[in-house]
């Protein structure tokens, strides 16, 4: 493990901009993005489909799908910046610094691999170590990963184990290089309700006992809520708020925010009352990459939007324990 | 934390019913097939017991029909030469060149395919235009072609179907690397660190093989009648007893003793059907596994 200085970032993201290249020109699908993550920190990107937070998880380990390319910003890994590596040292820095898990486990591991030969895999693919050496080390992650019977879960294929089970395993897989950020790019959403409690509580947990910085990719603001530390929101390829976990669910500073979180089904809510409560949402939809507005791309869907949202982009602005991009930060308490 | 997901599984070790083995040999065609193999393979194993003499000599009156003399129970040619013993000494010709043909083949159209799916781009363009050439020349013709420029023997055969016979092969692994490459699995081995050669070998080709396997049962038919007919032409190795090269040799005593022509003629397609019906098996077996998962 390579020292690292308390309360120095990690990972440090600053001025991201991706775009997707057409014979049209250059659609930009994420903008100026910044955001840091310090070790043992779990950081939560929130976004409706399309904001782009699939994509600022994919450049964070200097992957972008061809048309797409980074136009500008830098990724900084332990003071590296990533997207300045070549290919080789890019391979050295995955699973060995930075590692990721997704969505469907299944379809992420080898269907003919067992379960131990995959995770063993991931260790010798970084380091050299005896085969034998590497079997204890997998054993040790199965168990950290607290899959019970790992001398027996070791030999078996993926496709015999339920859907929680196969996302330990992934997560084993992207622990064993120990590396020092893992980005989780909606690791719970495939997962029934149950099983995403566990899943998060032992990301929680690794982080904890481990010091690995966390950035969590998800559109579910209610299902990390009681994990992360912080919550960057995107909207339409731009961080719209950032702020501590706790001062956000309390007070809301942007429009699409306080949005998001009404928008959360509550438990109970209107099953009491007399009047069943409507769900709240949010109308329209985010504008498509062609068509952003000159101005806020927030302001076509915002309820406080006036003429000056319409022309020019909200810089972000301090406010309590983060940053928030809106002319009319604060005003939500109108809503 | 109490893990309500952990279910318990029964053991790893899954029945042999369910392997895919198993499953093979519940299929009556599949099973005919490889009885039909086992026999041709035991055949080849014992020739050296079973007949011991050179098949090629003259070993007895000529042409005798079939149990008309009990030493020879398929009767013998107008030379002379015992036909059960060429059957026997001509499987392992027939199973040998199919068998290295099939392989020569096999590397190269997996080769070809593996890292034009898996690089695509200038490599893909290029490698497939090869593919192509190959595609458009008639195989048999090819590789009549080429024995006759290398002189016949059974390492030029063997090479030379081998050449002729990768182009399906190569587009077939082709195809299944191009889907492979770009799903999760070879995402998330990328994310891990790994090498191209790894993502390939360990990820992409074991599970691109099902196909693969159902067309190595097919070309090796295809390299077995490829030989049998070089030598029925008359391109066979002079040296060795060759199922296509007796059926040429009984030719000329067609119309009188047609025995002479028909008993190696039936054992190519004995061992053509044999192959093709465990092909068929395979695929059955292999694909539904594949929708079982």
């Amino acid at each position: 493990m390579s020292p690292s200085v308390p309360n120095e970032p990690v990972l440090a993201v600053d001025g991201l901009s991706i775009g997707f290249q057409n014979r049209h020109g250059l659609l930009p699908a994420v903008r100026e993005l910044s955001f840091s993550v310090k070790s043992g920190e779990m950081l939560a990107i929130v976004g409706e489909s399309g904001c782009g937070k699939s994509l600022t998880a994919l450049a964070l380990l200097g992957l972008i799908p061809p048309p797409g390319r980074v136009t500008g910003g830098t990724v900084r890994l332990e003071g590296r910046d990533l997207l300045a590596l070549d290919e080789a040292a890019l391979r050295r820095v995955r699973g060995a610094r930075i590692a990721m898990i997704f969505q469907e486990p299944m379809t992420a591991l080898n269907p003919v691999l067992t379960v131990g030969e995959q995770i063993m895999e991931a260790i010798l693919e970084h380091e050299t170590v005896s085969r034998k050496a590497a079997r204890e080390r997998t054993l040790a992650l199965l168990e950290r990963v607290r899959i019970p019977d790992p001398e027996r879960r070791f030999a078996e294929y993926p496709h015999r184990l339920s859907g929680g089970m196969r996302q330990r395993v992934m997560i084993a897989m992207a622990l064993a290089g120990a590396p020092a950020v893992l980005v989780a790019d909606e690791p719970t959403t495939a997962l029934d309700v149950t099983i995403q409690a566990q899943i998060l509580s032992l990301i929680d947990e690794l982080r904890r006992e481990q010091g690995t910085a966390v950035v969590f990719i998800t559109h579910d603001l209610g299902v990390v809520s009681r994990y992360v530390d912080r919550v960057l929101v995107m909207y339409a390829g731009r961080k719209v708020e950032e702020r501590d976990t706790r001062d956000l669910f309390a007070d809301p500073l942007h429009p699409y925010t306080r949005g998001l979180i009404a928008a959360q089904p509550r438990a109970g809510a209107g099953a009491a009352g007399a009047v069943r409560e409507r769900l709240a949402e949010i109308p329209g939809t985010v504008p498509a990459l062609a068509a952003m507005p000159a101005g806020c791309a927030f302001a076509p869907r915002c309820p406080l939007a006036d003429a000056r949202c319409a022309q020019a982009v909200p810089p972000p602005r301090r406010a309590g324990s983060g940053l928030v991009a809106c002319h009319h930060a604060g005003e939500t308490h109108a809503l | 934390m109490a893990l309500p997901e952990t279910v318990s599984l029964p053991p790893a070790r899954a029945n042999f019913r369910d392997t895919t083995v198993g499953r093979l040999l519940r299929r009556p065609s599949a099973l005919l097939g490889l009885i039909l193999l086992a026999g041709i393979l035991a055949m080849a194993a014992f020739a050296d017991i079973a007949f011991t003499g050179d098949p090629l000599d003259m070993a007895g009156m000529p042409l005798l029909r079939p149990g008309e003399d009990a030493a020879f129970p398929l009767g013998t040619d107008m030379m002379g030469r015992d036909l059960a013993s060429g059957i026997f000494h001509g499987a392992r010709v027939s199973l040998l060149i199919g068998g290295v043909a099939a392989l020569v083949s096999l590397v190269i159209g997996i080769g070809i395919g593996a890292l034009s799916g898996y690089y695509g781009g200038r490599i893909d363009r290029a490698l497939m235009r090869v593919t192509e050439l190959f595609q458009t020349i008639p195989p048999f013709l090819f590789t009549l072609a080429l024995v006759a420029i290398l002189q016949p023997s059974i390492a030029t055969i063997t090479a030379a179907i081998g050449i002729t016979s990768w182009s399906g092969l190569a587009r077939l692994v082709r195809a299944e690397v191009l889907r492979l490459r770009n799903s999760e699995l070879a995402q998330a081995s990328i994310i891990l660190g790994a090498s191209d050669a790894r993502i390939i070998v360990r990820h992409i080709l074991p599970n691109a093989l099902a196909p693969v396997i159902v067309s190595a049962s097919i070309l090796v038919a295809t390299a077995i009648l490829t030989e049998s007919s070089l030598s029925f032409l008359g391109l066979g190795d002079p040296n060795v007893v060759s199922w296509g090269g007796m059926v040429g040799a009984g030719r000329e005593t067609i119309r009188t003793d047609p025995h002479v022509a028909a008993i190696p003629g039936v054992a190519i397609v004995i061992a053509v059907l044999a192959l093709n019906l465990l092909g068929d098996g395979l695929n059955d077996v292999l694909s539904s596994k594949g929708e079982r998962r």
